[in-house]
């Protein structure tokens, strides 16, 4: 298992591998906003930690559709499905690695990014903390998908169809969490709920990933 | 290890290829399979190595213990020849990868990226593969594709001594290996069409 991990994260480094893909473009999103909203600090502030979410949420989407595709079509998917390691390990290392070049670096780059966007600051830490709660349900999430549209070609299209509802209840209580955190307010019930839907979904979505793929390797 | 197979059916997209197919596969023993383009040969061997389900039949001592190399190779372009097959190493169960490189002359190009390599090199890394895995039974579909005439040679090799070990294999090819192996040629198990059971036949 720690092969595969290592593997990935070679993989994801190296030449054409991915990674910083999501983060370049949460750093566009979140660059281009007060140009485009207008730059009254009042205004920038109440938004800030809704645009920092779903910039972060749509950096996630953005390299999804790689996630499983390139094992498909080399033909590494075959070969893992027949190897020792159950399809669920495969499944969930693979959001992991997808976790750690995708989801850990915009937790990290978030700070600096909401000072961009003059985020108050009682809502920094609130901000971090929503984010490396919640991205890992993002990868899961993102998995599922993944492993449904696997072997489709051009399946991006499909793909984010498909995550896009799945992803609504973690933006919404992840952007809750942030967007009390900035105002002071008691952040409690949105950040049990956010750890909740990540939880559920680390434990119950590799089985179904896994499922799915044997499915669509026939 | 023994793989037995009896009355096996197997479908491909929902269609019927082959049934009533039996064979058994004796340690030591190699097996060519034979037949026409898109008689199933490829469904078979993805259906034996666990990839998807048989229709009917029975196939015993199939349990880890397969190792499959169809069409692609699985290789990885942007890591060099040692990572890919080291990978394969350790998720099969650290084995050393020295001997599978030895077989199949890829020392030279150890420290390559693979994406560098031509097609049959690539073959011959991918070949390399089933050496670390330690699984008894090979499953080969057209392993010799763009292979020349020395790695052909090389893999039948590589085979015989695999065959020496106790080890069995299965191959789907076109070409002669030079093995001392079965044919099975899959040709008359090919699926008949279903009847339909209330064709009016009169209607003609």
């Amino acid at each position: 298992m720690i092969a595969l991990l290592m593997r990935d994260l070679k993989l994801a480094f190296r030449a054409g591998g991915g990674f910083g893909l999501g983060l370049a473009f949460f750093l566009i999103v979140t660059v281009l906003v007060p140009f485009s909203v207008g730059p009254q600090s009042s205004l920038l502030a109440t938004i800030s930690p809704g645009v920092l979410w779903l910039g972060a949420l749509l950096a996630c989407l953005l390299s999804l559709d790689r996630l499983l595709a390139l094992d498909w079509e080399d033909g590494s998917l075959d070969l893992l499905a027949t190897a020792p390691l159950p399809l669920e390990a495969v499944v969930t290392i693979k959001a992991l690695a997808h976790w750690i070049t995708t989801g850990l670096p915009l937790v990290l780059a978030a700070p600096v990014l909401g000072v961009l966007l003059n985020l108050p600051q009682p809502g920094f830490v609130w901000l971090v903390v929503s984010l490396a709660l919640g991205t890992p349900a993002l990868s899961v999430i993102g998995t599922f998908g993944a492993a449904l549209t696997v072997g489709l070609k051009r399946g991006g299209l499909l793909l984010s169809l498909l995550v896009l509802p799945l992803y609504v209840p973690t933006l919404i209580f992840g952007a809750e969490v942030a967007r009390r955190g900035a105002i002071s307010m008691e952040t409690n019930t949105p950040l049990l709920m956010l750890a909740g839907i990540t939880a559920g979904a680390v434990a119950l979505l590799p089985f179904a990933s896994a499922a799915v793929l044997r499915v669509n390797l026939r | 290890m023994t793989l037995e197979v009896s009355d096996l059916s197997i479908t491909r997209g929902g269609v019927p290829v082959l049934q009533g197919l039996g064979f058994a596969l004796r340690p030591g023993h190699a097996l060519v399979v034979r037949g026409p383009n898109g008689i199933g040969k490829t469904t078979l061997l993805r259906t034996l190595a666990g990839l998807q389900p048989p229709l009917s039949g029975r196939i015993e001592g199939a349990d880890e213990t397969i190792a499959y190399a169809g069409h692609s190779d699985g290789i990885k372009p942007t890591l060099t020849v040692i990572e890919n097959l080291t990978f394969w190493a350790r998720v099969f169960g650290a084995r050393s990868i020295q001997p599978a490189l030895d077989a199949f002359d890829l020392n030279d190009l150890a420290e390559r990226h693979a994406g560098n390599l031509s097609a049959g090199q690539k073959r011959r890394l991918g070949l390399s593969r089933l050496l670390v895995t330690g699984r008894p039974i090979w499953m080969l579909d057209e392993p010799t594709v763009s292979l020349d005439v020395s790695a052909v040679a090389m893999f039948a090799d590589a085979v015989r001594a695999h065959l020496g070990q106790g080890g069995s294999a299965l191959i789907a090819t076109h070409i002669d290996l030079g093995l001392d192996a079965e044919i099975l040629d899959v040709g008359p198990f090919k699926a008949r069409p279903r009847e339909i059971e209330d064709f009016d036949g009169d209607f003609l």
